[in-house]
């Protein structure tokens, strides 16, 4: 039991390799934290930590520590209560769990102050900012193992080939052993280690941030997504890269997510008040942007390209981005499409067209995204049409649809396979030559004054 | 879809000159005399997503003038309709496989003759085309298109080495002249 409350003076140093270890061999390590509590609650320590995390290079507000001991900690852990309550059981005191601190409560007790006065911010359990400390013991990795044997469904075999040891796993262990059987595989008191834990990880990471807008596209040889086939790009740039190439610069950040309320082809305009879209920026190193820096990078991207614009540009939360989902389903859209005709046609010809309200028409999956989606028929409905008259073989077709109607199928009939069409509503051969998004009805996110 | 937005619309009459969807599409592949019957021409539109749309070539008999058909029937067996063919999820699982001389359906005219149209390529049938069976004279009037006979999805690792046995349009004309050629030297 005297190792329990033993206080060392441990000295923490940095090894060649980076790792975090105490060098003082006349310690005698705690066999229950396994010298945590005697060496990594120093000031030393906490500032090694801290320097990493400042070199970092993210900008935080507060921050959440992560601590992760190693997974035989539990195992101790779990020994000393078992001490601890059979001797109050000998004094006819009786003990629950949780009557008992916790060791890494203990520590966080310990080291959340001594964090936050060195970082200048508080420790919010809420935060974004991610600071993890990982901790290992490599000498006592074997000190889990008896529960294998004992409790061998806790343990499923692990991907990636990472032990199966888990913390999660030997915690579910622990509860299930019985006290008699854990007694008899593991000493209690533990026996003293000879090493202190050493921290092998400090990683900091900072939660996404969503940025949303509308886009408007006026090219009409530009890809949603970049267009790579065998590792060859094969048309230059993409919606998402002109739009979020800027913002990942600026928010420092490593990767990002871009999604829209739908989307259009490579040859279709996006025109009116433009598509919805939210890009998630992962782990960004740069998070507070005041309303006029968000105004001026929105200019920037503006300025940096003709082929798309944005507009509404602000940052918002991640449960903003079902807002935008939600659009791509229910809401309508409305198109203006350039149509073509084999016969010569008179205004006559296409005034019935404006007539025809909540036209329902079954779409088989075009055959040209067939290799990619199921096969399958979609009744879909043509809210209102409204023609304009061209010349003899050309017309202009405005049309409002329901979210997922394929509009140049409606015009062409996809070889009969859209039903009705333009060709079947007109009797004539039509092809569509040009096709706008006019407007996607949805009220999101929020319009801003610009 | 003019890729360029300035191009008058003046400009784009009616003339051949305009592309059809299948000319923007779809490359033509043929296959003459198919299994060995004179002038039975199939034509296979391959999408640049690799899809393949069976048709009837325009040499075939049952487009020539005055060929009136009376039925066609997906029954290709006792066993198997086309007809059947049902095809599952994003990778289409459940579809019937087809070989290249995998028959698709059978054309009945009113002159007696029979006529098997055959696959041609390799891969999952993903459908037939119903509309020719109620209204078969879709068949004749829009072979290339609303006529067309079936939809077959080529496995990945084989859309490009499928046309290797199938003839280019060039190819084909090619083939049309040395028949016509035949003929009239016989007749």
């Amino acid at each position: 039991m005297d190792n329990l409350s033993q206080n060392g003076e441990g000295k923490t140093s940095i090894i060649e390799d980076g790792s975090i270890a105490s060098k003082n061999s006349n310690l005698n390590v705690c066999n229950v934290c396994l010298g945590i509590l005697q060496n990594f609650c120093e000031k030393e320590f906490i500032k090694k930590v801290c320097q990493k995390v400042e070199a970092s290079g993210f900008e935080f507000t507060n921050l959440v520590l992560s601590i992760s001991f190693p997974p035989q900690l539990s195992v101790r852990e779990h020994a000393a209560w078992l001490l601890v309550k059979q001797e109050m059981g000998k004094q006819s005191l009786s003990l629950g769990r949780n009557d008992i601190v916790q060791l890494k409560e203990a520590y966080k007790w310990i080291i959340h102050p001594l964090f936050s006065e060195e970082l200048g911010v508080p420790i919010d359990g809420k935060s974004l900012f991610e600071v993890s400390v990982v901790f290992a013991h490599p000498e006592t990795v074997e000190d889990c193992h008896f529960l294998r044997v004992i409790c061998p469904d806790c343990f499923k075999p692990a991907k990636n080939k990472k032990s199966v040891f888990t913390r999660m796993a030997v915690m579910k262990a622990l509860n299930k052993i019985k006290e008699e059987d854990f007694c008899k595989q593991f000493p209690c008191p533990p026996n003293s280690p000879k090493a202190v834990c050493s921290v092998v990880e400090i990683e900091c990471a900072h939660g996404a941030v969503f940025v949303a807008g509308r886009y408007n596209k006026y090219s009409r040889n530009l890809p949603q997504t970049p267009w790579i086939i065998d590792g060859e790009r094969k048309l230059d740039s993409s919606v998402e890269e002109l739009i979020s190439d800027h913002l990942l610069t600026v928010f420092k950040a490593e990767s990002f997510n871009f999604s829209s309320s739908g989307r259009e082809d490579v040859d279709v305009r996006t025109l009116g008040n433009g598509r919805p879209f939210a890009i998630e920026l992962v782990n960004p190193h740069r998070v507070h942007f005041t309303s006029q820096e968000i105004k001026e990078l929105q200019q920037k991207i503006n300025n940096s390209s003709n082929k798309i614009q944005v507009r509404d540009l602000q940052l918002v939360t991640r449960e903003a981005i079902g807002h935008m989902k939600e659009g791509e389903e229910e809401k309508t859209k409305t198109y203006s499409a350039l149509i073509w005709t084999n016969k010569a046609i008179q205004r006559k010809d296409i005034e019935f067209l404006d007539d025809i309200k909540d036209l329902k028409i079954d779409q088989k999956t075009p055959l040209r995204v067939l290799h990619r989606r199921p096969l399958a028929v979609r009744t879909r409905i043509i809210h209102s049409m409204e023609t304009h008259y061209v010349d003899e073989h050309h017309f202009r077709l405005y049309l409002k649809t329901q979210a997922g109607t394929y509009i140049k199928e409606f015009v062409h009939g996809d070889f009969g396979r859209t039903k009705p069409n333009i060709c079947s509503l007109m009797d004539v051969t039509a092809d569509i030559l040009e096709l706008d998004v006019e407007s996607v009805d949805v009220d999101w996110p929020p319009a801003l004054d610009d | 879809m003019a890729t360029e937005p300035e191009t008058p619309v003046a400009a784009l009459a009616a003339e051949p000159a305009v592309p059809s969807l299948v000319d923007r599409y779809f490359t033509r592949w043929y296959k003459a005399d198919v299994k060995g019957k004179p002038c039975e021409d199939h034509c296979i539109l391959q999408h640049s997503n690799r899809i393949c749309v069976i048709t009837l070539a325009g040499s075939h008999p049952v487009l020539q003038s005055g060929k009136a058909i009376k039925s066609i029937s997906y029954q290709i067996s006792t066993n198997c309709s086309r007809l059947q063919n049902k095809v599952s999820g994003k990778f289409k699982r459940g579809a019937q496989f087809l070989t290249e001389l995998a028959p698709l359906c059978k054309i009945y005219c009113s002159d007696g003759e029979e006529y098997t149209i055959y696959s041609c390529v390799r891969g999952r049938l993903m459908e037939v085309n119903e509309n020719i069976l109620h209204k078969p004279s879709i068949l004749q009037e829009k072979p290339s298109t609303e006529g067309y006979i079936a939809v077959v999805l080529p496995k990945f690792e084989e859309s490009k080495s499928i046309t290797e046995g199938l003839l280019t349009q060039k190819q084909y004309e090619e083939v049309m002249v040395k028949r016509i050629n035949a003929t009239t030297a016989t007749s």
